[in-house]
């Protein structure tokens, strides 16, 4: 295929540094112009990005659109670039987000609007490197690098307890991500003592012979790393700060891609990396998983802000996320996976509505609406929609990814599955009582009275995600075809090295190891 | 008795004698007045700068693995290997860079005298004798050249207190190391022989050798270095030096003489002390482990930036420590690799503080810095880039040299103490998050008038020279990779 000579990965990461370099020599006055090209250059890169779905072959687990190209020799790092149907969909949910993101900032962000649109472009650089890299240091570098224009989103377009906010983000990562490189530079000795190269690539590192303790510690490592991102339970405080503080557009891409860095590093890395370990983790982290998704709705049930709402209510989604993929079973990780697109759209969605409202009144406190039906009916109606969609309402992409997850989970343990089925009423609970007050009923302020409803920006920016939020709710098949075999061969990688005698597996492996020469 | 004339290679010392011939042609243009090309005496130092650079490259032929060198000259005194030339340059692009900066500092504080480019030069031949020496006595002697040089200089804006006091202090501190060293010298004589560095480490194996004589001079010899190197405990002097000192000298010390004093100090220790590593190892890793440590968590509440970045660059040298004890020969390279990233990135930073310092060295606070994202928007991005890539975020200099370094301890085995590495990178964000909030997330505040900021010609090259440098070694780190590796074949 003609399209497979072009290095497409590279061409959809780095493009959004073009539309930068063309922000750069516009006077910073201009911000109309700077919003016009930033949003341009977001369009085309997820027009760019779209091809790759349709021409990824969904029948073979290897990764493809690969490139390969040596970077630093004498360590052997490579620039090496490729997807599977795991990263398939976080790669074009991160594109769709961004385009979103940029328009939703039309008129929320006037102040600045240059380095704020440097910084979501160059966010969207990173986050789609983190996807497609094929190299562990290429991937730390995409994990690290997106750390710097997320803090200064937080830190300079924020609200008012910004600076806290901002560098609470910064350092919980980055000490996540510091445990994450001693664990890389460990395992690729570790690979050079067994195979003889010094190979950073990371299908080198999948099915290595590790022996147990190793992996325990390894896993640990990556865990606190990963755990840190997604966020997992008791790693979550910075999440609700970073939230509430960020611009909508920042949240919208905190929830919506960011978070999903995290579990991604699970999929690509903990899993097939360390299956022995990963087997043994499954109570922990399923029990984490549990609580992440009970406690994180209970916290939101609590909230008066609606910001801070939404963002317990991620921790809460992503619990289920993990358990899902902890299940280890076909169901759970496609659950999982179709969970993490599901609540990007969602959750940004739910940001995005609540930066609307947000821009006219200036607060967030529910307690300041009510009875917002009467006057903004459209609102009301997506509001409605998305709120749905991400309470797992049938008919919508919630549910989908829900019930895959809880198939997954009964298998795995019919406790898991039943205590997690109860949590998740409380998920409903919290949303409908939220919409309740907000939405429903008498308006009790009269600031209320005089609120615009959305605009065509405004339909502009949600209706796309209405379209998949109903699109992966009615018919999932498309989105779940492309993972199916890259997400079984996952369950055969882990399952596989925890079945059979150390000396089969290497060899077992070593095609895939291999895959920059048959390819 | 027959008086042997040692064969004397004076091609081998080129660089230096460039550099000691610039060194006396400033010192005279300074004194007879009417010469032209007074007020260039800074240019004029940067050209035999450059001039010595260049031999330095050609010296013995391209980097690579060339079987003229190394090249033993004046009875094995001096040596001319690809791991001397490499510190050199190092060295010399340090002492450039140095130069850039201080052209127009020295102007606004009324000092621009032709001894302070002498001086400068002195200390350079100083270094490079440090990375140069092949025995003791010649490592002395270069560390001495190289030590009473950076006292006069710390002192040289003799009207200021701070600089008076930070001068006196590091002379009576030094002095006292350096007693340390001459001491550890003269036991290693007496326990081996001789002062010879293949020559002691040819004894020691030969009679597997375990004095205590030898194992105390030694650790003397470890103080004398720990001092030079500026790291726990023997780093007292450092914040106040680092304060006191007009803030170019701040910057050069920070990094050249930092860089010799681990040239001569890994020579020292990797190839005459070799069969001691047993010892020394474990001195080190306690060493490495609390100078990052101390360093950084002494540096998060450091409100003068000056002193924030004194601080700092004792946890850098922690961080090169911790590659010191990696037995592997990868180790040696990735020292080179990081002191070259370190160079540029921590110069960068310390021109910064100067334009910000403004006249008298008076603005050099954290509060200074508000607000310089929206007034000064390049000045400001260059400053976090060299602040982003001292923590070791990528894709900077300051990431591929950390990544280095502690895989060369990793490889080692030393996973424990590249762990506490890390975690004490995280520690060196906050603070140095702290100047970056400063200068973006803080608003100006407006009632404050602000002084608007000059900038030399000869600043901004070296501030271009610097992002170019962190970003070049950062994003395609091969080439100085190769280099760095070249330079340990000679051990």
């Amino acid at each position: 295929m003609n399209y497979q000579n072009l290095p497409i990965l590279s061409i959809v990461t780095f493009f959004p540094l073009i539309g930068i370099f063309i922000i750069f020599f516009i006077r910073k006055d201009n911000y109309r112009l700077i919003q016009r090209i930033a949003f341009i250059t977001a369009v085309i890169d997820f027009i760019l990005s779209v091809p790759l779905y349709f021409s990824f072959d969904s029948s073979q687990w290897k990764m493809q659109f690969i490139e390969n190209i040596p970077w630093i020799e004498q360590f052997g790092i490579y620039y090496s670039m490729g997807i599977d149907g795991i990263s398939l969909p976080l790669v074009l949910l991160t594109t769709f987000l961004s385009v979103i993101a940029i328009l939703s900032t039309w008129t929320a962000v006037t102040e600045k609007v240059k380095g704020y649109m440097i910084s979501l472009l160059f966010l969207e650089t990173g986050m789609i490197g983190v996807f497609c890299a094929l190299d562990f240091i290429l991937f730390y570098i995409f994990w690290e690098v997106m750390l710097v224009p997320m803090y200064f989103i937080i830190g300079i377009w924020g609200g008012p307890r910004r600076l806290y906010a901002a560098i609470k983000f910064f350092l919980y990562t980055m000490f996540g991500s510091s445990l994450m490189l001693v664990a890389i530079l460990v395992l690729y000795f570790i690979n050079h003592a067994q195979t003889g190269v010094y190979s950073f690539s990371i299908p080198q590192f999948f099915g290595m012979n590790l022996s147990m303790n190793l992996q325990f510690w390894l896993f640990l490592a990556f865990f606190i790393a990963f755990g840190i991102k997604v966020p997992i339970f008791p790693f979550h405080t910075w999440l609700p700060d970073a939230h509430v503080e960020a611009p909508t557009a920042g949240s919208v891409i905190l929830a919506g891609v960011l978070l999903k860095m995290g579990t991604y590093g699970f999929l690509r890395i903990s899993l097939p990396m360390l299956p022995q370990a990963s087997m043994n983790f499954i109570p922990f982290i399923s029990v984490l998983g549990i609580i992440g998704v009970i406690y994180g709705a209970m916290v939101s049930l609590a909230q008066d802000d609606i910001k801070k709402l939404v963002a317990y209510s991620s921790v809460s989604h992503l619990g289920l996320c993990m358990l899902g993929m902890f299940a280890m079973n076909t169901a759970g990780i496609q659950g999982s996976i179709l969970q993490m697109v599901n609540h990007g759209l969602s959750t940004g969605a739910l940001f995005l509505m609540v930066g609307i409202i947000y821009e006219q009144r200036h607060t967030r406190l529910i307690s300041e609406y009510g009875g917002l039906w009467k006057v903004i009916p459209v609102f009301t109606i997506i509001f409605l929609l998305v709120a749905f969609s991400s309470m797992g309402v049938p008919g919508l992409n919630g549910f989908v990814s829900e019930i895959l997850i809880l198939i997954g989970a009964f298998k795995r343990n019919i406790w898991f599955g039943a205590i997690v089925t109860v949590g998740l009423i409380l998920d409903t609970v919290y949303l409908l009582w939220m919409f309740q007050r907000v939405v429903l009923g008498e308006i009790t302020k009269d600031e209320n009275r005089h609120l615009k409803d959305m605009n065509k920006r405004e339909l502009l920016c949600l209706l796309p995600i209405i379209l998949f939020i109903v699109w992966i709710g009615v018919y999932p098949r498309p989105f779940l075809n492309k993972m199916q075999v890259s997400v079984e061969h996952l369950i055969e990688q882990v399952k596989f090295n925890n079945t059979i005698t150390e000396g089969e597996k290497r060899e077992a492996h070593f095609s895939y190891g291999n895959f920059n020469t048959d390819d | 008795m027959e008086i042997l004339i040692p064969t004397i290679n004076l091609e081998s010392i080129y660089p230096e004698i460039l550099i000691t011939v610039f060194a006396i042609l400033v010192l005279l243009l300074q004194v007879f007045t009417s010469l032209p090309g007074r007020k260039q005496l800074g240019y004029i130092s940067l050209t035999g700068i450059v001039l010595a650079s260049i031999i330095v490259l050609t010296q013995g032929g391209a980097f690579g693995e060339n079987t003229a060198l190394p090249i033993y000259s004046f009875s094995n005194l001096w040596v001319v290997d690809n791991f001397s030339r490499f510190f050199k340059l190092i060295i010399l692009i340090g002492t450039g860079l140095t130069v850039l900066i201080s052209i127009k500092y020295l102007k606004d504080e009324g000092i621009d005298h032709g001894e302070y480019y002498s001086l400068i030069l002195f200390t350079t031949i100083g270094m490079m004798i440090m990375a140069g020496g092949s025995d003791l006595i010649t490592i002395f002697l270069g560390i001495e050249l190289m030590s009473i040089s950076l006292y006069v200089l710390t002192g040289y804006t003799r009207k200021r207190l701070l600089s008076n006091e930070s001068s006196l202090k590091y002379f009576l501190l030094g002095s006292f190391a350096t007693c340390f060293l001459l001491y550890g010298i003269s036991l290693l004589y007496g326990a081996t022989g001789t002062t010879n560095l293949k020559g002691i480490s040819g004894f020691i194996s030969d009679a597997n050798f375990g004095s205590p004589v030898l194992i105390i001079g030694m650790v003397l010899l470890l103080i004398g270095f720990g001092f030079k190197v500026a790291s726990v405990p023997f780093h007292m002097w450092t914040p106040d030096v680092y304060e006191g000192a007009p803030a170019p000298i701040t910057a050069f010390m920070s990094a050249s003489p930092k860089a010799a004093a681990f040239a001569a100090f890994l020579r020292v220790f990797i190839e005459a002390l070799p069969s001691l590593q047993g010892v020394w190892v474990d001195i080190i890793w306690v060493l490495a482990a609390m100078t990052m440590t101390a360093g950084n968590v002494i540096a998060l509440v450091q409100d003068n930036v000056k002193r924030m970045l004194a601080y700092s660059s004792i946890a850098h040298a922690g961080y090169i420590l911790v590659a010191f004890i990696s037995t592997d020969k990868s180790g040696i390279a990735s020292i080179l690799y990081y002191m070259l990233a370190y160079t540029f990135m921590n110069i960068g930073a310390f021109a910064i503080v100067i334009i910000i310092g403004g006249k008298g060295e008076e603005k050099v606070h954290v509060k200074d810095y508000t607000g310089l994202g929206y007034r000064y928007p390049l000045t400001a991005a260059a400053m976090t880039l060299f602040l982003l890539s001292l923590t070791g975020i990528p894709p900077t200099a300051g990431f591929m040299g950390k990544l280095y370094l502690f895989s060369a301890a990793i490889k080692s085995g030393y996973v424990g103490l590249v762990t506490i590495a890390v975690l004490n990178s995280v520690i060196s964000l906050y603070y140095y998050l702290k100047i970056i909030v400063a200068m973006y997330l803080k608003e100006p505040e407006l009632d404050v008038a602000h002084d608007s900021l000059v900038f030399s010609p000869a600043m901004v090259i070296a501030l271009i020279i610097a992002v170019c440098g962190v970003l070049l070694v950062g994003i395609f780190p091969s080439p100085y990779i190769a280099m760095a590796q070249q330079s340990y074949i000679s051990f």
